[in-house]
């Protein structure tokens, strides 16, 4: 359980994090998306205490990540790649955490069988890829067998067959019962495995949902007509719960609040000739796009931020 | 934010087992990141070759020139066996300072203060185990060091005017000082890596505090120069093992008491960054 409540962190006259409310709950696995530049790593700093929050607190399974007395095992968090000496041996980077807190060596033995890192464990990890780099980063943060899971950008660097692994890792901790928290700025890869989306641009909250719902505020699913006789097409269709859209005019309507084969149905029925039906799912990446089109950091011309009246 | 009801209970996993950061813990970890670095084995051994090889080299010149029935060279006016077999620390302390800047400063140079100070969020632990343990590690190889070189020494200086044994009044007391001296300054080297976060400014500072302020300070007016001099860092430190000491040095004892000034000021400084700034 991560509780963030008005966090905000300032470096200078750039605002990283502005005003963030949300709370991370267990048992799902919760993506924290939003483009490069929008604060999810910074969020992360200060949910584990390497950055002091400007404004507001963030809390984790009920206090702030320094007053635990165990603090790995509260939350494992696997921050960028490199936080690592890279002169050292996989093994002993992590005996050396799991010592801070006397976690014995079993332990260590044991995240290293299960991030498959047994090979490499005595190399030194500054020859590593960054896909092992991934997976010794994934290994120190479950050292502690923690209730909380925080991974920035997980699958950077992987390969398929990694990609895969984290995918599983990720649904099988939120199956144990813990809060996972896995930050990206990729859709697609969260589409896949997050149940829960906290999407944040330029710091701000822009959405705090699910998958489902953020199809459903980007427009939902929406079926595309064409026929010679739009007007007549559009007032046969016109009922409660339904929306219709299209240029006087034109041939073309989008219909949403209908199914496409009731529009086929009822058009047959009144004889209207169609010359196009498609139902169109709006993708997530698309949903996404949308709402974080203002928020992108490095964009050639920038707007202002009045997408962020869509934040539920 | 959505109106989500998902309970906030039923988050711990049963019957884990009970784990703990405490200070014994903290020192364990920071040993076991000290041995697990090449460097540190590279430039401990550096450190111990300096003492044995600068201390029997100055032994051998020494006796070189006694031996040949030339004059006495002015460098060697009242040597004694002690100062000579202590010139190594001239270097050793370099080495052990800049292992010790490594120490502290590598961290922020290759990103593991993330992981260290996340395993260990309330962070003064840190700088204390870390100083604890390389100020003990460079203080025992300083005494090891430091005795060696003196006793490998004797046999070369046994017979000349130099001689001394470890009987002799403050011999034992001087060496002992001298391997002090030697572990502070590893001290003073985490405690400048921790303050900096670079690696190259805590070497350069380190370094201008032992060799380059001593020279800076002969360009002040002289009465200035006998006021401050012998409180500067590496003037202080060296009063820890002169055999003797006169008006223009500290006595042994008061030598390390500033000198553990200007190591704890140190130590200050880098707790206060540590706990105020991002890491």
């Amino acid at each position: 359980m991560i509780e963030a409540h008005q966090l905000t962190k300032r470096y200078g006259e750039k605002t990283a994090v502005d005003r963030l409310d949300f709370t991370v709950r267990p048992g799902a696995v919760t993506g924290f998306l939003g483009p490069n530049g929008a604060g999810k790593s910074t969020t992360m700093r200060l949910i584990v205490g390497l950055d002091a929050p400007t404004g507001g607190s963030v809390r984790v399974n009920g206090r702030h990540y320094a007053r635990h007395t165990a603090p790995l095992q509260e939350v494992g968090v696997l921050l960028e790649a490199k936080s690592v000496h890279p002169g050292r041996s996989a093994y002993h980077h992590l005996l050396a955490q799991a010592q801070t807190h006397g976690i014995p060596r079993r332990r260590v033995d044991e995240v290293i069988e299960l991030t498959g890192l047994q090979s490499v464990a005595k190399k030194r990890v500054g020859g590593f890829s960054l896909g092992m780099g991934q997976r010794l980063g994934i290994a120190a943060a479950l050292l502690g067998d923690p209730a909380t899971v925080m991974l920035d950008e997980p699958v950077n660097g992987l390969d398929p067959e990694g990609v895969l692994w984290i995918r599983n890792l990720l649904t099988e901790l939120a199956a144990d019962g813990r809060t996972v928290f896995v930050s990206s700025h990729l859709m697609s890869e969260m589409a896949l495995v997050a149940e829960h989306l906290i999407v944040v641009g330029r710091g701000r909250l822009l959405a705090d949902t699910t998958v489902d719902d953020l199809v459903r505020q980007a427009g939902g699913d929406t079926v595309q007509v064409a026929t010679s006789d739009a007007a007549r097409l559009r007032e046969l269709l016109a009922g409660p719960g339904v929306e219709i859209a299209g240029h006087a005019g034109s041939e073309e309507l989008q219909v949403t609040g209908l199914s496409a084969r009731a529009i086929g149905l009822k058009a047959a029925e009144h004889g209207i000739a169609l010359s196009e039906l498609t139902a169109r799912s709006v993708s997530l990446e698309e949903a996404f796009m949308d709402l974080t089109r203002d928020a992108v950091e490095y964009h050639g011309v920038t707007t202002g931020i009045d997408a962020l009246g869509r934040a539920a | 934010m959505s109106t989500m009801t998902t309970s906030p209970a039923a988050t711990a996993v049963p019957t884990r087992p009970v784990y703990r950061v405490t200070t014994r813990h903290v020192l364990r970890s920071e040993w076991t990141k000290l041995w697990s670095l090449r460097s540190t084995w590279i430039t401990l051994g550096l450190g111990l070759v300096f003492l044995l090889a600068f201390g029997l080299i100055s032994a051998a010149r020494y006796r070189s020139n006694i031996t040949s029935g030339q004059p006495l060279d002015p460098d060697f006016a009242g040597a004694t066996a002690v100062g000579l077999s202590l010139f190594g620390t001239n270097f050793t302390q370099l080495a052990l300072g800049v292992l010790g800047v490594l120490v502290a400063a590598g961290e922020y140079s290759t990103g593991m203060v993330r992981s260290t100070l996340a395993a260990v969020p309330r962070r003064l632990p840190v700088l204390w185990s870390k100083s604890a343990v390389f100020g003990l590690v460079a203080l025992v190889v300083g005494v090891v060091g430091v005795f060696a070189a003196f006793l490998f020494g004797s046999a070369i200086f046994s017979g000349t005017p130099a001689a001394m044994t470890l009987s002799h009044p403050d011999v034992v007391r001087s060496l002992l000082g001298a391997g002090l001296y030697l572990g502070l300054i590893g001290v003073l080297g985490v405690a400048l890596g921790a303050l900096l976060r670079s690696v190259a400014g805590g070497i350069s500072v380190l370094v201008a505090a032992l060799m380059l302020i001593p020279g800076l300070i002969s360009l002040l007016p002289k009465t200035w120069q006998a006021d401050i001099g012998p409180y500067l860092p590496s003037n202080a430190g060296q009063s820890m093992f002169a055999l003797t000491h006169d008006s223009t040095s500290l006595s042994p004892t008061a030598g390390l008491l500033v000198f553990l000034g200007w190591t704890a000021l140190a130590l200050a400084g880098a707790a206060a960054r540590l706990v105020r700034s991002d890491a």
